[in-house]
């Protein structure tokens, strides 16, 4: 008997369990739904960079600058630009979870249409913010 | 109008599923303008000086938006976080305890933020 039927703890007829993540395929759609709850989470922690640039300015002049020059850095930056991206796909993703939500977008094409065009504007959005950040 | 909605009403163990489900969806409407008023305005920022930061969190606009972003956030936030856990642990002590303490630091950031815009602003 295989160790993954023994896991079966009541000991009468072991039922067939489904096959493990790793043996499917990947998929656009699979990658962009577990990317959508990877993003969620990244951004739950990414929300406290807002909380700590408020607070820091609640705090004062100090505190301020101490952030504002963590921000400046190129580490910094890059944390800011990679939470932007993360942002946008969540934020676009989102949109198309509400539409399935409301019943449209089952369609296997559309499926795809929206989740290559997600990731699209995600990049055009991404990249206006950060022209706009440093010609502004 | 006669909608499926009465059907998931009222079910599972704790009968609140339904409301979990539609607070997610409502929170997520509102953040779409919060979020882009919120990158449009830090984009735009002329520079990030402290008076440049005061002067605009200050306004009574943005301090009025960047409040409701911020209950926004934290609601949506934690709802979603909640799924997760309950998604991956299934030790049921451990679950509700990491639950619990993920809302009790998502609460206290929250409210820790809004006070913060709040004496900024006022």
């Amino acid at each position: 008997m295989s160790d993954a039927l023994k896991i079966n703890k009541s000991g009468s007829k072991p039922r067939p369990l489904s096959p493990h993540l790793q043996i499917y395929k990947w998929q656009l759609t699979s990658i962009m739904s577990i990317g959508h709850r990877a993003s969620g989470i990244a951004l739950s922690f990414g929300s406290f960079l807002i909380v700590i640039w408020l607070v820091a300015l609640a705090t004062g002049p100090e505190n301020f600058l101490l952030v504002n020059n963590i921000i400046s850095h190129w580490f910094g930056q890059f944390v800011l630009f990679g939470f932007s991206v993360v942002l946008f796909y969540h934020m676009l993703n989102g949109i198309r979870h509400l539409s399935w939500d409301l019943g449209y977008g089952f369609e296997l094409s559309t499926v795809y249409k929206t989740g290559y065009s997600v990731l699209v504007v995600a990049i055009i959005l991404t990249t206006i913010t950060w022209l706009a950040v440093w010609l502004y | 109008m006669a909608t499926p909605l009465k059907n998931a009403k009222g079910l599972g163990s704790a009968k609140h599923g339904l409301g979990h489900w539609i607070t997610q969806r409502v929170t997520a409407l509102a953040l779409l303008p919060l979020t882009i008023w919120f990158v449009t305005i830090i984009a735009l920022m002329k520079d990030s000086s402290y008076d440049s930061a005061l002067s605009l969190v200050s306004n009574p606009f943005n301090a009025t938006f960047l409040i409701l972003l911020i209950i926004s956030i934290f609601w949506h936030a934690q709802l979603g976080l909640q799924v997760v856990i309950e998604d991956y642990i299934s030790n049921k002590t451990k679950r509700m305890s990491l639950i619990i303490i993920m809302k009790f630091i998502m609460t206290a950031v929250g409210a820790l933020t809004l006070l913060s815009v709040i004496r900024i602003a006022l």
